[in-house]
């Protein structure tokens, strides 16, 4: 307990420095509204409903797009991996696009699905699907030939054989991939909602910024913030059990 | 016969194996004709998706008026300054915290709960700082790009064997040399690494900041011509951002192959 208190005691100094800044007025209260104001207007906002609606729509987006990513993102990889006339075929594309800063496709699926959802979840879905391919690729091309081999020799069949030996020792890699991918789809989410929606926490921060409500964007700036690193956590907790039975 | 068996079965292997050389071409001309087939069969409108003559057209037209050397140039500009700035600072931050308990202790919490953040939701916060011009872009793109850069210097610092310092110090050499000749070259790899996430970080950055803020830039451009409703232009931006992406992350790339050539771990790192 008090080795976590010291551990992470310069993110209370932070703070304490935030709010004696503010309270001091060594910058001007709109530039840097004092921690405590902040917080009292979360949960203004906590009350008002704004906080949760608009949270609700971006945790959906969010999670619609990563999910098909990470679906059919990891079929693709798997199968490049096993058949190689697919990966001749689609490799050099995963090759051209993997690099493109994927937050060019912003205006255009905006242009394909307009303001809501839908173009959200395509942009979170064409944008985080590749690291997770080339994750389960790299993973599943990598596995031990020994264990398919003697797979193959005790007679499993081919999806069988998919299953049981390519995915799993694909597994660690893709975990890998998806952890990637969701940084991305946090950065994507709330790009595209700063920029091209009518919802969303990127859209509330960008309508709070315009309206000069400094202490509340604050708030919902830090939320955001939160909701990436808590992401994070809760992922890597699960990866950890996932991969439990590794030693 | 059996010599005449062996060319024939020779000759099908060479001639399988250009086969596979030639995929990788066959697969962009079928993306292109697939695109063509799409926008001239007419299941979707031109403004959802125009053609490829048109959009290259659009690009042409851009590369000639001198356009897309101004908006190239200016992105390019802020994403590699940013970048620029992240790596300096990551590594010397990095080094700092491996040597000096107190700048560890002070910077490890805020680096590893930074690091999972989407900084890009700061980003009104820093128009509202410094302004809606360059450097507000720069700074962005920093921000996002640092925390790669000093989390991999500390896995390359923490990685170099203790044999090779302690006899660097044995014959002699000061922590200055120690520094530079032992510890900076054998936690380049690692360096290296954490540079080529945060480099495509930086794009991406790069061009939302010019999405949101406007002016000049590729990502200003593509959003300006959205706004316009001319899809011909969102395409052309697109073609541009990721021809810029390839160039540089390819570059990228290049340089960690001539910096590492002595090393082991010279090929780029297989999900960069």
């Amino acid at each position: 307990m008090s080795s976590a208190l010291i551990r992470y005691a310069p993110l209370g100094l932070l703070a304490i420095a935030w709010e004696l800044i503010a309270r001091l007025g060594l910058v001007s209260s709109s530039a840097l509204p004092p921690l405590s104001k902040v917080v009292v207007s979360w949960f203004g906002l906590l009350q008002s409903g704004e906080l949760v609606t608009n949270g609700v729509a971006s945790l959906y987006r969010g999670s619609a797009g990563l999910l098909l990513a990470v679906v059919i993102g990891a079929a693709l990889g798997i199968v490049m991996a096993w058949w190689r006339p697919v990966n001749a075929l689609v490799s050099p594309l995963v090759e051209m696009f993997y690099p493109m800063p994927k937050s060019a496709l912003i205006p255009v699926t905006a242009v394909w699905l307009g303001f809501g959802d839908g173009s959200k979840i395509l942009l979170i879905f064409l944008g985080c699907m590749l690291p997770v391919t080339l994750g389960a690729f790299n993973g599943a091309r990598a596995s031990d030939r020994m264990l398919v081999w003697s797979a193959r020799s005790m007679g499993a069949s081919r999806p069988r054989m998919l299953w049981d030996v390519v995915v799993p020792s694909a597994l660690p890699e893709m975990l890998n991939g998806i952890r990637t991918a969701i940084a991305l789809a946090f950065i994507l989410l709330v790009s595209s909602e700063l920029i091209v929606a009518r919802q969303g926490l990127g859209y509330l921060i960008g309508y709070l910024g315009a309206d000069g409500a400094y202490a509340p964007m604050f708030a919902v700036v830090l939320t955001v913030a939160f909701l990436g690193f808590a992401a994070d956590r809760l992922y890597m907790q699960v990866v950890r059990r996932v991969l439990a039975w590794r030693d | 016969m059996a010599r005449l068996e062996k060319g024939a079965a020779a000759l099908r292997a060479r001639s399988g194996e250009l086969a596979w050389r030639a995929a990788p071409f066959l697969s962009v001309a079928l993306l292109i004709a697939a695109w063509e087939g799409v926008s001239a069969s007419g299941a979707v409108t031109a403004f959802m998706l125009p053609g490829p003559a048109r959009v290259f057209g659009r690009v042409w037209a851009e590369a000639v008026s001198g356009d897309l050397w101004i908006n190239v140039g200016l992105t390019l500009y802020r994403a590699l300054a940013g970048f620029a700035i992240a790596a300096l600072a990551g590594v010397a931050l990095g080094f700092a915290m491996a040597r000096n308990r107190l700048a560890h202790w002070f910077f490890d919490p805020i680096i590893s709960a930074g690091f999972p953040m989407p900084k890009i939701a700061f980003l009104p916060i820093v128009i509202l700082w410094l302004g809606l011009f360059d450097v507000s872009k720069i700074v962005m793109v920093s921000l996002d790009a640092v925390f790669p850069v000093v989390t991999a210097t500390l896995v390359g610092i923490a990685g170099v064997e203790r044999e090779l310092l302690w006899s660097a110090r044995n014959m002699g050499a000061k922590e200055r040399e120690v520094l530079w000749q032992i510890v900076l070259p054998a936690a380049l790899p690692q360096i290296m690494t954490g540079l080529q996430v945060a480099l495509p970080i930086a794009l991406i950055v790069a061009v939302v900041t010019e999405m949101v803020m406007g002016g000049y830039g590729l990502g200003a451009a593509t959003m300006t011509a959205w706004r316009f409703a001319n899809s011909a232009g969102v395409f052309a931006g697109i073609v541009e951002i990721a021809a810029v992406g390839f160039v540089v992350v390819k570059g990228m790339a290049m340089l960690r192959r001539r910096l590492l050539l002595w090393h082991p771990e010279a090929l780029e790192p297989s999900t960069v």
